[in-house]
């Protein structure tokens, strides 16, 4: 057995990374956007033998995708998908980074050029946790999916479920698929309020 | 500069310690022997682009490590403007090693462990391999001008007919800085079923106005010292100060504002200068000395030759690049440097975007340095990382299917 199956059984993977997993298809194409170290783009190599491609900014977090044997450009998320033709991977994945964009509408609309779905994991700024701290503390939330101080945060942008999914209907994207989780596992009672992530599994309406 | 041995403020986890281990190995090749390969003997020519044909054509070349059973571990290290076969190693009775040999030896980036490394002299140069100063079969004096324009394709085209002769069917990656760079650049797109994998250093697909510019510069400046005669001064007093210059100016493109600050400042040499224009900053004297040591390593023709060949590269010439990377399946790394303004990171982005494009297999990653374009020769701990990884990978994945 694999080193990830072996992970992926002991539930060592994250869950974020395990409800992707589960929305692709073995022999996929995958562009990752904002692929960090390549945790993810590994799992899906070996488990879904997929066909993978990163962009990720950092140059540190290149030289561990290249460790793992993974192609990555440097690049800007903003920047790095005009290049590509129509429906040049099966998927084109944003998880965790699509709060991090300068221009999410032209991301959104270039990712669903460039991919034939679009998956995209978000961190629930509706939390009950962050609503707490809010509420009782009077401070921007510092959680587990929201780690960062309000002075030093990569996100540039703060949304619910709700927000994300009213964000999809309004711009005519079929959300084909919606999975929320914890802190460990997966959540499926009033996601806005009870999930620290969603995973939605998106295309262009037809 | 090595950033490698702390892990990063955001907490991304550290490289792994045998890597850096593996990076500080003291293990070095040894002595090595520049070897030659002649061929089209007359009345046979070797062709050029340009259909001129030469006869023979002698090719220096040196090897390190072995070539395993399945000959699929080959690397051909190709060298930019002024470099040559000797990439690693020591020669018996020099005292320095070859121009890459931190990156080249057992454990090093290209581990000669595990690899068969290959690198020869250029076609034009003048380390061995036939160019101007070499004797013309016509008059059995040197070619001198009567030496044909090459190019970047014809380096390629004989260093084909090299790994043919040493049984090297297809190789395992093609590397190369600068000049080099364009050398594996046209080896893939003219070899693609031989190459694996190309790393592209500091390079560029075709040359812009500034690098011609400069190139110019330095061949004016060979030109027009009286002891040139039109290329005819074997024997005689050499066009020193001509070639001087232009490794004066050469130099100035290979650094970078930062690394000139640091290196030198504003500080002047101690001694009192007996001329009112003698090189009194230590800048001067530094680009003095790199170039009247020039003379005694590189011939002016070879470099007037040469510069010409990287004007001239032009690899899509005109079409769009990558029209030429589709099909082609040999996986790419490119690298740029941070400071380099001599190949900007901007050239190697636009052939990021061919092959974004195209769907090449590549990698690009533009290592954070203040040596501008030196800093290929300069900085090895972020490269062996990415190298080491990068050929492993390619050579397993070669290795299972």
């Amino acid at each position: 057995m694999s080193v990830a199956a072996d992970d992926l059984k002991n539930g060592k993977v994250r869950i974020d990374h395990r409800l992707i997993l589960e929305m692709i298809e073995p022999g996929a194409s995958v562009l990752d956007l904002g692929c960090g170290t390549g945790e993810l783009l590994t799992l899906l190599v070996k488990e879904r033998s997929v066909r993978g491609q990163g962009i990720e900014v950092d140059d540190r977090a290149i030289f561990e995708c290249v460790a793992r044997g993974l192609s990555v450009f440097q690049d800007d998320i903003d920047s790095g998908l005009p290049e590509y033709g129509d429906r040049s991977f099966d998927y084109v994945i944003m998880n965790q980074s699509f709060q991090q964009v300068k221009r999410p509408d032209t991301v959104m609309r270039e990712a669903l050029r460039v991919g034939g779905r679009v998956i995209v994991g978000v961190p629930n700024f509706a939390h009950i946790t962050s609503r707490c701290q809010i509420f009782f503390e009077g401070r921007a939330p510092v959680t587990p999916a929201l780690p960062y101080e309000w002075h030093d945060t990569p996100n540039l942008h703060f949304l619910s479920i709700i927000d994300f999914l009213r964000y999809c209907k309004n711009r005519g994207i079929d959300v084909e698929k919606a999975r929320y989780a914890g802190a460990q596992r997966r959540v499926v009672i009033f996601p806005n309020l009870l999930a620290r992530t969603g995973v939605f599994r998106l295309r262009r309406a037809s | 500069m090595n950033r490698l041995n702390h892990r990063d403020e955001n907490g991304l986890v550290p490289l792994k310690v045998e890597d850096i281990k593996i990076m500080e190995t003291d293990k070095h090749i040894g002595l090595v022997e520049t070897q030659y390969f002649t061929f089209a003997h007359p009345p046979g020519v070797f062709v050029l682009e340009s259909g001129e044909g030469i006869g023979p054509v002698t090719i220096a070349y040196e090897t390190y490590g072995a070539l395993d059973e399945g000959r699929s571990n080959a690397i051909l290290i190709l060298h930019a403007l002024t470099g040559d076969a000797h990439a690693a190693g020591c020669h018996e009775s020099e005292k320095d090693p070859g121009w890459w040999d931190d990156m080249i030896g057992p454990g090093k980036a290209f581990d000669t462990d595990r690899y068969f490394v290959v690198c020869s002299n250029v076609l034009g140069g003048c380390k061995g391999s036939t160019g101007p100063s070499s004797a013309s079969p016509g008059t059995g004096g040197p070619y001198g001008l009567e030496f044909p324009l090459i190019t970047i394709k014809d380096m390629v085209n004989a260093q084909k007919l090299l790994l043919d002769h040493l049984g090297v069917e297809t190789l395992l990656a093609v590397v190369g800085g600068s000049m080099g760079g364009m050398q594996a650049l046209q080896w893939v797109v003219s070899y693609p079923d031989q190459v694996g994998s190309a790393i592209l250093i500091a390079t560029t697909s075709e040359h812009t106005p500034q690098q011609i510019a400069f190139n110019e510069v330095g061949r004016q400046a060979i030109m027009a010292d009286p002891n040139w005669n039109n290329g005819d001064y074997y024997g005689g007093a050499l066009p020193d100060k001509g070639l001087s210059v232009a490794r004066m100016i050469g130099h100035i493109t290979y650094m970078s504002d930062e690394s000139m600050n640091e290196k030198f400042g504003r500080r002047m040499k101690d001694k009192k200068q007996p001329f009112k224009f003698s090189p009194e900053f230590e800048v001067a004297g530094y680009l003095h000395y790199r170039g009247y040591n020039f003379i005694n390593r590189f011939d002016p023709n070879s470099y007037l030759y040469i510069t010409k060949a990287i004007d001239c590269f032009s690899l899509a010439n005109g079409k769009p690049l990558h029209k030429l990377l589709q099909g082609i399946r040999t996986k790419l790394l490119i690298v740029a440097f941070s400071s380099d303004w001599l190949y900007p990171p901007y050239q190697s982005q636009q052939i990021v975007r061919a092959c974004k494009m195209a769907g090449s297999d590549a990698t690009y990653c533009e290592l954070r340095s203040n040596y501008g374009h030196d800093a290929f020769l300069v900085e090895f701990d972020e490269q062996t990382y990415l190298y080491k990884h990068f050929l492993k990978k390619v050579h397993d994945e070669r290795r299972g299917g």
